[in-house]
């Protein structure tokens, strides 16, 4: 059942991500261009995914159990850290050169863009020198 | 600086959003998991890795390969890339988001959601850092 749900939970993940635009590396490079021709219309897909999905984050706090009966597992991480700051530059350089965030480059990919393939084959191997740090964040 | 206002634009931008925020609600309550996509694509690849986060990286590979099927376009803006390009920004988008715990969808969806103070420093840098890189290689360079 977990499996179904997870599913379902990641095509409709990547169905917004389709309908918004934000699967288009031109309308997320217009959303940052804000010094020329501005497009705004992406602050709305963060907009409107966060009031959604305020109301459940307040009803998993006082919930230790998901609807399947697994423990909701939320970070307890506090501390605003040098990895956290450090890390977040880093991606806002990746994602500022090639307007692509790692959903979008996934349902890109299996769109069976070369591209989007290349650079999900990168971000594993990023991802594993990450992991090489001795002080890794996350 | 121009702004563009589409009004059937921030309609799809808005639709797409409450789509995006009802999987992440989804996510959270029948599985009781954050959908942070950089997190999710990183457990996946690693030891230790469990069948709901392939299944829901399936249903992410699943929407790209239905618009395929629905003969929608590559983005011009995705092929006109050079593929070593494309290369050296997925080692550093990998790097960056497993240093700092998250991307656009566990900082900015997930983490705004939940009103974490490190999410909402997390997309101020990011969005600040991508937008200052588009500045500089569309008007300074």
């Amino acid at each position: 059942m977990r499996i179904v749900s997870a599913f379902g939970f990641g095509l409709l993940f990547g169905l917004g991500l389709l309908l918004s635009d934000m699967t288009d590396p031109g309308r997320v490079k217009g959303f940052l261009d804000v010094a020329g021709t501005w497009n705004p219309a992406l602050a709305l897909v963060m907009g409107g995914a966060i009031a959604v999905a305020l109301p459940a984050f307040a009803l998993a706090r006082r919930n230790s159990r998901s609807l399947l009966g697994e423990a909701i597992d939320l970070p307890a991480k506090r501390q605003i850290d040098a990895p956290l700051v450090i890390g977040a530059a880093i991606f806002g350089l990746g994602w500022g050169l090639t307007g692509i965030c790692p959903g979008p480059a996934l349902v890109l990919a299996g769109h069976a863009a070369p591209g989007a393939l290349v650079f999900v084959a990168a971000m594993f191997i990023g991802m594993r020198l990450a992991e090489r740090l001795p002080d890794r964040g996350a | 600086m121009n702004i563009i206002l589409d009004p059937a634009m921030l309609a799809e931008s808005l639709a797409g959003g409450v789509l995006i925020g009802a999987a992440s609600s989804g996510l959270l309550l029948v599985n009781g998991r954050i959908a942070g996509i950089s997190g999710i694509w990183a457990r996946a690849t690693a030891r230790g890795a469990q069948p709901w986060q392939w299944a829901f990286l399936a249903g992410l590979l699943a929407a790209g390969a239905g618009a395929a099927l629905a003969r929608l376009p590559v983005p011009q803006a995705l092929t006109a890339q050079s593929l070593p390009l494309l290369a050296v920004a997925g080692v550093v988008v990998g790097f960056g988001t497993r240093l700092s715990g998250g991307c656009t969808s566990g900082h900015g969806v997930c983490g705004l959601a939940r009103l974490s103070p490190r999410s909402l420093a997390a997309v101020l840098v990011f969005m600040g850092v991508a937008a200052l890189t588009v500045f500089i290689r569309r008007h300074v360079l």
